[in-house]
């Protein structure tokens, strides 16, 4: 048992370090304007909110509708703790206001003050929401995303946001450099690098005593409470963690798009992102992983064609236009929610021996044939 | 008083008019949640898409024509979006279902986004709705003063239809008990179709005196009332449809008030308007706490 353990062990981390060595290899080799890279960066940041809901949703149990909102006050601190004092001083960017943080930070403290305003955000917003049950639930987190986003644009907090205008030159991802030097990191490695820390930390706590009661509470919180975990406290700590792991990748999704507009984080987001997780299967951090990367290969790269006019070889420029990838797209969503409802992983993690079983299978079927 | 009355009357009048027409939307919510318990996110995009039908439709037909034809195929869209996406999950676990409903909704945002381009598209101007009144100083069109009578007029046929008829008693019985009605021969899925139906109806009805008010239609114009209306839904007690009517009127008055609370409260900033919105959830999160069950809605215990 020990053994095999260990051995677990080994093969996760040679299959980890492969793939950030990969990574690597390929940004040092290809060109960084290929579509690749924007599809891993962002696959990236997908993942890391996919599994924060996921361990809200799938988790804990908790139907949470909120993420739009956390990742919005993650993506703004970041954005308004990094940008340098001399562009806020000039108009290039507060054209309208004078902005009132008179300092900036670094990336690291701009990352971990984005999770920790979020997660400062969720806390007061848990107190009185998560009283409530399933769908009130939902619509009430919905709600507050929304009043998030409005008070975002408010023109009175101009100073500190911008009012509804855009935020830019912060320190996005092009002017990342490793620390005392001026050698730039590399993009992708380094979204991977954040996104990969903070998916293992939210393993561990599934994995640690916290994640067993998370579970029980999902399963039934009646029993949950009899057996003496405190329901209230477990689920605020839920979801204070989730909208910090949000946060954070707010923030790098601003990184990686260079701007910030509250107008970006709209539910359409929260649901975007909840549709991944329920194509990767509900309580599958690996699934949720390995649907964000699927979903944002195919609406951002392998389904181009289809806004484009080509697709397949095929040219109809009548029905291949602007907005035919999301609608094919969500007729794809509907067809797993009604018929694969348990999704690509359902509630399994990968893991070697079951990689190892299905190939197996696989390939005995062909050799049958 | 006679004075802030009449100095604020547009804010008032905008303010039931669109009342009535999160009413209409909210029956929707109101009878599907009742029944299934669902919260029919797609609701508030099948009134979107009401509306750009109209817009279609209008462009070749007579307005004899085109309206009643846009109700039909609305309840014909509330049906088949039952059948295809919530009849398949009725015995899956409630958040599957849930699930599919924000599905749809994706699915219906995503249609209207490749069907019009993703432009705003202009709706028709509906000769006697359109016109522009004076009320007591007050411009406005014809529609503001229509709203509320074809509300509680519709209102009025929807609660004789489900005291007194016998498909009403049908959904009565079932949103009590869904398991024993369908015991004593209640046909449930009939039932929840018609549910359906009747939802989107009014739901059409209401894109009707809606857009009228706003004058363009674009993929995502269903989703914010579609959410307002959940709110009085909820307000007014779930399962409720005087509640439901109540609820809205009392949201969109106060949601004007807001909007004109530069000249009402005599607070400056544009600001307000952008609050017009958070308010409904700010209120919707203080009903929850105060008063879950709402105005007339029923206490139901959780059995373990």
């Amino acid at each position: 048992m020990d053994r095999e353990k260990r051995n677990h062990f080994i093969r996760l981390f040679v299959a980890i370090a492969a793939v950030y060595g990969i990574v690597l290899v390929l940004e040092m080799t290809l060109r960084p304007t290929n579509m690749l890279f924007t599809v891993l960066k962002k696959g990236a940041i997908y993942s890391l909110v996919a599994v924060s809901v996921n361990l809200l949703n799938g988790f804990t149990g908790l139907f949470s509708l909120g993420q739009a909102g956390f990742m919005l006050v993650g993506a703004y601190t970041y954005a308004i703790l990094t940008m340098p004092v001399a562009v806020k001083a000039s108009d290039r960017v507060y054209r309208y206001y004078d902005c009132i943080v008179g300092f900036d930070t670094g990336v690291f403290v701009g990352l971990i003050a984005a999770g920790l305003a979020a997660a400062l955000f969720a806390f007061l917003i848990g107190l009185p929401v998560l009283r409530l049950k399933s769908d009130y639930l939902a619509i009430a987190t919905l709600g507050f995303a929304e009043i998030i986003r409005a008070v975002f644009q408010w023109d009175v907090l101009g100073p500190l946001t911008n009012g509804a205008n855009l935020l830019r030159e912060f320190k996005d991802l092009s002017r990342i450099t490793f620390p005392f030097t001026d050698i730039p990191v590399p993009q992708t490695f380094f979204v991977f690098t954040v996104c990969g820390i903070c998916i293992l930390l939210i393993v561990l706590l599934i994995n640690s005593s916290y994640g067993r009661a998370f579970k029980a509470i999902r399963d039934d919180e009646v029993a949950a409470e009899a057996m003496g975990i405190n329901l209230f406290v477990h689920k605020e700590l839920s979801f204070v963690i989730s909208s910090f792991f949000a946060g954070v990748s707010g923030a790098l999704l601003a990184m990686f798009q260079y701007t910030v507009q509250a107008q970006q984080f709209r539910s359409m987001l929260t649901y975007e992102i909840l549709l991944i997780v329920v194509i990767g299967g509900i309580g599958s951090i690996s699934g949720s992983c390995i649907a964000s990367f699927l979903y944002i290969a195919l609406s951002e790269w392998w389904l181009r064609g289809l806004d484009m006019g080509t697709f397949l070889g095929i040219h109809a420029e009548n029905i291949f236009r602007s907005g035919f990838r999301r609608l094919v797209f969500s007729v794809i969503i509907m067809v797993i929610v009604l018929f694969f409802s348990r999704g690509l992983m359902g509630d399994k993690e990968l893991s070697w021996a079951r990689t190892s079983a299905w190939l197996r299978r696989t390939f005995r079927k062909r050799e049958a044939v | 008083m006679v004075d802030f009355f009449h100095q604020n009357l547009s804010y008032f009048l905008s303010g039931i008019s669109v009342g009535g027409q999160y009413a209409l939307i909210a029956i929707g919510y109101t009878m599907v949640y009742g029944i299934l318990r669902l919260i029919n996110f797609a609701h508030g995009d099948v009134f979107m898409c009401a509306g750009l039908i109209m817009v279609y439709l209008s462009a070749s037909l007579p307005f004899a024509i085109s309206i009643p034809l846009v109700i039909a195929i609305t309840a014909v869209l509330g049906f088949v979006i039952e059948r295809v996406a919530y009849r398949p999950l009725r015995s899956a676990p409630r958040m599957s279902v849930m699930i599919s409903a924000i599905g749809v909704s994706y699915l219906l945002q995503n249609a209207a986004l490749y069907f019009t381009g993703g432009l705003a598209k202009v709706y028709p101007e509906i000769g006697f709705l359109s016109r522009s009144v004076d009320i007591w100083g007050a411009t406005t069109r014809m529609v503001t003063i229509v709203t509320p009578f074809v509300t509680v007029a519709l209102v009025l046929i929807l609660t004789f239809l489900i005291r007194h008829t016998k498909i009403g008693m049908a959904m009565r019985a079932v949103s009590r008990d869904f398991e024993t009605s369908q015991l004593m021969g209640i046909k449930i899925n009939r039932v929840i179709s018609i549910t359906f139906v009747i939802g989107s109806l009014l739901a059409a009805v209401a894109s009707l005196l809606y857009f009228t008010n706003y004058a363009s239609v674009t993929p995502t114009s269903g989703s914010m009332p579609g959410l307002k209306a959940f709110v009085a839904a909820v307000f007014g007690g779930i399962g409720s449809i005087p509640g439901a009517v109540i609820g809205a009127f009392i949201i969109g008055i106060c949601e004007n008030i807001i909007k004109g609370g530069a000249s009402i409260f005599g607070i400056p900033g544009s600001g307000w308007t952008t609050f017009s919105d958070a308010f409904t959830f700010a209120f919707l999160i203080i009903v929850l706490i105060v008063k879950p069950t709402g105005l007339f809605g029923e206490k139901s215990v959780d059995k373990v």
